[in-house]
């Protein structure tokens, strides 16, 4: 089969999310699995949901709390790298520092008698964790667009909008992309911890196990979550390489 | 026409530019020359508005730059930098067709252009159209640069320092090919150099600024030979014969009676040196191959041997080379006389160290004395030199 170079990494990609579909949504290849490895457990399969409902949980949260990530984190990075929030570039890189160091867990603490239990506390910490790949690569990206382009640009008569979109933007687009696959990914591994407040996902068979001591729980929920973080890298590998102009591609 | 009144730009205390004033007739080539940090890069950007004056008026056709919108303005003025800046993103076409893209050009109407546009650069479209940057040399970078800043067809052009960034050779390339666009095009250009031959070679009139200032702006000629200045003076340089040597061109003096045979094969005839002591060899298409020097033939050399065979790139000049670089050609490789050949290397004619000779006593016989300081203006004989 002949496959353009460029569109390889993404058949792949998606090729692997078909397999991990397939994986999750058969139940009774879990419960099979994870009985010849336990056998002396009496339930080696978490009972409360379905491998699959835990997944699809799973993504709603990552889906979430990355979308917001990635819709206020690429337009923060671009409005410090503007004139316009030049001024506020050490305060926002400051802050985003510290929603990365600070424990998610901590946050989860600090939200949930603010947010009550579920959801949207978790929401809050993941979205504030995965802030700063994806902030700093902005404007590492943008800040590595050569000022002669962007003079150039500017000297054949684009407003500032346009050099953003048309030059600015697409020269930077992998950096940009490779920060939010960093996000993305820390995320899917991180998003474990809501299950603390109640907000499901493949921490849920973590965190239960955990409680009643059931390590096939444990191993059922950590292998599902690694699958699916595998799957998201190669798939924003894959996006990563499709936004890289033509022109960049070495 | 480019008309500057009192043009100044103020960073807190300093003055960049301090009250220029030059006009730049249509179709003319202003050269602002002068040290690092005499603000001619800064009165070039004030042009097109990147930079804008603090004070003073700068009008094109007698319209005040200050009354159009920017990004309106540029794109009716070409603009090449030295880093040329081309798109990386972008095919060497789509960065050809920026500025007609911006105007709303329909692709109809900017396409030809755009390939035309290649081929007069000397890029051909077949071949580098859909090329990206990084595939291009530094020379065919600035090409790219060059046609992408005439696509819309502006009638006036801002270059700054465009040849600065690329090896000797390829400059002197660029230069001639400049000369041989501008000849066709007749733009106005504005265009910012701090090499003195470089100006020299390639301007109508040259602006010699210092620390803001406008020193003197004339003709190449007058700067040389009727320095305002102690400064002109010594900016312009000491090898005033050698310089001025730089704006005549090899086709103004060149010979067209030239011999030259297209036998095709490599041993040359004696009987081709019947009428000249020095013979060219050219293929059928008239491009030039080779020389014969007939004397060898009295050294009993054979006739296989006789002929000295050359690839015109580095062995020939073309008409619109200056005599100073024909001169240094003719040093470089030994040689008394240097063939003259067309852009494609058909051979046209020939230039030698004695019609260079002939030139250079065209020249007046003024001479500056450094120790009186500051020279008189005036022309003292009033006669412009050859």
């Amino acid at each position: 089969m002949n496959i353009a170079p460029r569109m390889r990494p993404a058949v792949a990609a998606l090729a692997a999310a078909v397999i991990f579909g397939v994986l999750v949504s058969q139940q009774d290849f879990w419960v099979t699995t994870l009985s010849a490895l336990f056998p002396n457990a009496a339930r080696p399969v978490y009972p409360a949901a379905t491998v699959a409902e835990l997944t699809l949980q799973h993504l709603r949260l990552v889906a979430i709390s990355s979308g917001l990530t990635i819709l206020v984190g690429i337009p923060l990075g671009i409005w410090v790298t503007r004139p316009s929030g030049a001024d506020f570039r050490e305060i926002v890189s400051g802050a985003v520092d510290f929603g990365q160091t600070f424990p998610p867990v901590a946050v989860l603490a600090i939200m949930m008698p603010i947010l009550g239990f579920g959801l949207w506390p978790a929401v809050v910490a993941l979205f504030l964790y995965g802030l700063f790949p994806v902030v700093s690569n902005t404007v590492a990206g943008l800040e590595a667009v050569p000022g002669t382009v962007v003079d150039a640009a500017r000297g054949m008569g684009m407003g500032r909008a346009r050099v953003l979109l048309r030059v600015e933007l697409p020269l930077s687009a992998r950096v940009i992309m490779a920060g939010v696959r960093t996000s993305v990914v820390v995320n899917v591994g991180t998003a474990t911890v809501a299950a603390a407040v109640g907000a499901g996902g493949l921490g849920d068979p973590i965190i239960g196990g955990i409680n009643v001591q059931n390590m096939a729980y444990v191993l059922q929920g950590a292998t599902a979550a690694a699958l699916l973080a595998v799957v998201a890298d190669g798939l924003l590998a894959a996006a990563e390489r499709l936004l890289t102009p033509r022109g960049l591609e070495a | 026409m480019i008309t500057l009144k009192d043009v100044t730009k103020r960073y807190g205390e300093t003055l960049a530019v301090d009250r220029v004033s030059l006009e730049v007739p249509a179709g003319e080539v202003c050269v602002l020359i002068g040290p690092s940090g005499c603000g001619k890069t800064t009165t070039l950007r004030m042009i097109n508005r990147l930079i804008e004056p603090t004070s003073g008026t700068i009008e094109i056709d007698g319209r005040d730059v200050m009354s159009v919108r920017p990004e309106e303005l540029r794109r009716h003025i070409g603009y090449v930098i030295q880093s040329v800046g081309l798109f990386p993103h972008l095919t060497v076409a789509e960065n050809v067709a920026t500025v007609p893209k911006l105007l709303g050009w329909e692709r109809r109407r900017y396409e030809p252009k755009v390939l035309e546009l290649l081929e007069i650069v000397g890029l051909p479209p077949a071949e580098y159209a859909a090329s990206y940057p990084r595939q291009l040399s530094g020379g065919q970078a600035q090409r790219v640069g060059v046609a992408r800043a005439l696509a819309a067809d502006p009638p006036l052009l801002l270059m700054d320092e465009p040849f600065g960034a690329v090896d000797p050779l390829t400059r002197e390339r660029l230069q001639g090919e400049f000369v041989r666009i501008q000849r066709e095009l007749k733009k106005t250009v504005i265009f910012v150099t701090h090499d003195v031959d470089e100006a020299i070679k390639l301007a109508d009139r040259i602006a010699l600024m210092r620390a803001g200032v406008l020193e003197q702006y004339d003709t190449p000629e007058a700067l040389l030979d009727h320095p305002a200045s102690k400064f002109v003076h010594d900016f312009m340089g000491a090898d005033r014969a050698l310089k001025r040597l730089g704006r005549a061109r090899v086709g103004d003096v060149m010979r067209t009676d030239v011999e030259s045979t297209t036998d095709g094969t490599r041993a040359i005839p004696r009987e081709a040196c019947a009428g000249s002591r020095f013979v060219y060899l050219t293929d059928g298409d008239g491009v030039l191959e080779g020389w014969v020097d007939c004397r060898v033939f009295d050294a009993g050399t054979p006739a296989e041997e006789a002929g000295t065979w050359v690839d015109w790139r580095e062995a020939a000049v073309h008409p619109e080379t200056t005599l100073k670089d024909a001169l240094s050609r003719m040093l470089g490789m030994g040689f008394r006389n240097v063939a003259v050949v067309d852009s494609a290397g058909r051979l046209v004619g020939e230039v030698s160290l004695a019609d260079i000779e002939g030139a250079m006593a065209g020249g007046d016989s003024y001479v500056a004395d450094p120790s009186e300081g500051d020279v008189p203006s005036e022309r003292l004989d009033g006669g412009a030199p050859a």
